[in-house]
C-alpha cells in the first residue's frame, strides 16, 4: 500500500518545486520603492529567468510586495487585497518603511511594522533596497518555500483576531466585511 | 467498431499532443519575447511550471455558476475544435472525427469559446471583465471577416468544404493553397494576428490597462483550465492553417516545423507593436485584411 504520509511528502515536494518557481507578484506600489520594480523586472535585473513574473489582479497572484511605508488609509486596501489572494500566499515587506517605519517612523498616518498587520514571510532591508537585493529576497522566499517555512497564510488563519484587533486599531472606520473571500 | 475506437484514441493522443506542443510554444514565446526585448528570459518550460503551479492553489471564489463554467466553455471550445482538425495527412490514426462541411461547423463553433467566457466573465460583476469582453467580441467582429472571407473563397474555389478535401486537393497539385490562392492566404494570415492576441491586438487582457481583462476575477484552477486550453486551441488554429494553407503535415516533425514557423508570424509582429485601441483594431481587420478577402472570393468566382 502506498503510505498515505509520504506520498503527501512527495506530492507537497513537487507542488514546492513548482511554486518555487513559478512567483507571480502583485507589486503593490506604496512609497518610494515601487521604483525598483521596473528595474528588477526588465533587461538589466531580468526578475522573469527566476520564474518571477508579475500578475495582474489579486486573485492571479501568489506573492504581495509591499514596497514600502504603508499609511493607514493604504494599509485598508492591502489587507482586502491580500484576503482576496488565494493560498498559498506570501508576502514580501520592502525597505525599511515596512519593518521599522524607517525614516517615517513618527509619522501620524502610516503604520510602523508591517508584521502586526500582515504576515510578513521575507524582509527585504535598505531605503530603497537595490535590484539585487529585491532579487536575494526572491532567492530567501524560494528557499523558505522549499524548505515548507513559509507559511504566513496559515499563520494568518490562526492568528486572524490578533491581527483584526491590531488593524482595527488603525484603521478607524473599519467598513469592510470580516473576511474579504 | 475498431475504426471508432481508434478516432477516440486519435483524439485522445491528439489532445495530449496539442497540451504539450502548445504549452511549450507559449513558453518559447515568452523566450523569444525575452531575447528580443535583451533578456536572458524564463526557460521554455516555465508554462509548464506555471500550470502546475496554477492546478496546486487552492479556490475560494465563487460568484455564480456561470463564473465557474466560463472557463469550461472555452475548454470545449479548444477540444471540440481539435477534434475535426485532421493532424496529419492520410493517417489512419490521427485524422480524427472530420466529416463534410467541418470547416462550416469550425466557423461557428470558434466563436462558442469567447461567448461562454462572456457570460463567466460577466457574472463576476468585476467591471475590468465587463471592459475586456466587450473589447473581445468587438475585435472578434473585426478579424472575422476577412477570415471568413478566405474559408469562403477557398470553398468557392475547391468547391468543398471539408478540410481532408482541401488536404488531398493540394496533395494531388502538389503546390499548396499559400501559393495558388495568395490573396485568401493573405487574409487569413492578417485575421490570424487578431485570433493570437499578441500585441498590438492584445486589447482584451491587456495586464496594465484592464488588469488581464476577462481572467481577473479567475486564479488557481480556473486560470489553469483557461491557459491549457488557450495552448490546445494554438495548436489547433496552427494546425488547421497548415492544412488550409500549407499543403497539411505527413509526419509530425514537418507539422512542428511548419506550425512554429506559422507562429512566428504573430508573435514576432507583437513584439515590436505596441497596443491598439479597439476602434483602430476593428479599422485594420476591416482595412486590408478584408480587402484582400474580397479580392480572394472575386479571384475564386472568376477564375
Ligand atoms: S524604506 Fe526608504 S525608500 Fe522605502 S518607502 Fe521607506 S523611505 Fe521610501
Amino acid at each position: 500500500m502506498i503510505n498515505d504520509k509520504n506520498s503527501q511528502k512527495i506530492v507537497d515536494h513537487i507542488h514546492n518545486f513548482a511554486r518555487k518557481h513559478s512567483l507571480w507578484v502583485l507589486a503593490y506600489g506604496t512609497g518610494c520603492g515601487a521604483i525598483e520594480i521596473p528595474p528588477t523586472m526588465t533587461s538589466r535585473y531580468d526578475a522573469e529567468r527566476l520564474g518571477v513574473r508579475g500578475a495582474a489582479t489579486p486573485r492571479q497572484a501568489d506573492l504581495l510586495l509591499i514596497t514600502g511605508y504603508l499609511t493607514t488609509k493604504t494599509l485598508k486596501r492591502v489587507i482586502r487585497v491580500y484576503e482576496q489572494m488565494q493560498d498559498p500566499k506570501y508576502v514580501i515587506g520592502f525597505g525599511s518603511c515596512t519593518i521599522n517605519g524607517g525614516m517615517y517612523y513618527d509619522s501620524y498616518n502610516t503604520i510602523n511594522a508591517l508584521d502586526r498587520y500582515l504576515p510578513v514571510d521575507v524582509y527585504i532591508n535598505g531605503c530603497m533596497p537595490r535590484p539585487e537585493a529585491v532579487i536575494a529576497g526572491f532567492t530567501k522566499l524560494q528557499e523558505l518555500i522549499t524548505a515548507g517555512k513559509a507559511d504566513g497564510a496559515a499563520k494568518y488563519k490562526e492568528k486572524l483576531e490578533w491581527y483584526r484587533k491590531n488593524q482595527k486599531n488603525v484603521i478607524p472606520n473599519w467598513t469592510m466585511p470580516e473576511y474579504n473571500w | 467498431m475498431e475504426s471508432l475506437l481508434y478516432s477516440i484514441l486519435g483524439v485522445l493522443v491528439s489532445l495530449i499532443l496539442a497540451f504539450t506542443v502548445g504549452m511549450t510554444y507559449m513558453g518559447l514565446s515568452r523566450k523569444i519575447t525575452a531575447r528580443i526585448q535583451n533578456r536572458i528570459g524564463p526557460p521554455f518550460y516555465q508554462n509548464f511550471i506555471d500550470a502546475m503551479k496554477l492546478y496546486s492553489k487552492s479556490t475560494g471564489i465563487h460568484h455564480g455558476v456561470m463564473h465557474h463554467l466560463g472557463p469550461a466553455f472555452i475548454m470545449v471550445t479548444s477540444v471540440m475544435s481539435l477534434m475535426i482538425i485532421p493532424i496529419l495527412n492520410d493517417s489512419a490514426f490521427f485524422t480524427n472525427m472530420n466529416f463534410h462541411g467541418d470547416l462550416i461547423f469550425l466557423l461557428y463553433i470558434m466563436t462558442f469559446g469567447p461567448l461562454g467566457m462572456a457570460l463567466g466573465a460577466g457574472q463576476t460583476g468585476n467591471p475590468n471583465s465587463a471592459i475586456g469582453v466587450t473589447r473581445g467580441l468587438s475585435q472578434m467582429v473585426g478579424f472575422e471577416i476577412p477570415w471568413v472571407m478566405a474559408i469562403i473563397a477557398l470553398m468557392i474555389r475547391y468547391d468543398t468544404s471539408s478540410i481532408v478535401d482541401i488536404m488531398n486537393i493540394q496533395a494531388d497539385a502538389g503546390r499548396w493553397i499559400m501559393f495558388s490562392s495568395p490573396f485568401t492566404f493573405i487574409a487569413a494570415l492578417l485575421a490570424m494576428l487578431g485570433m493570437f492576441r499578441y500585441s498590438p491586438f492584445d486589447i482584451v487582457g491587456a495586464p496594465t490597462e484592464l488588469a488581464s481583462g476577462p481572467m481577473s476575477e479567475n486564479g488557481g484552477k480556473y486560470l489553469f483550465t483557461m491557459m491549457s486550453s488557450s495552448s490546445i486551441f494554438a495548436f489547433a488554429k496552427l494546425t488547421l492553417y497548415v492544412n488550409l494553407f500549407m499543403g497539411g503535415a505527413d509526419n509530425l516533425l514537418v507539422l512542428i516545423i511548419k506550425t512554429f514557423a506559422l507562429y512566428m508570424v504573430p508573435l514576432l509582429y507583437g513584439t515590436v507593436s505596441p497596443r491598439y485601441r479597439t476602434e483602430q483594431a476593428v479599422r485594420y481587420f476591416w482595412g486590408w485584411p478584408s480587402f484582400f478577402g474580397l479580392l480572394a472570393i472575386l479571384y475564386a468566382v472568376f477564375f
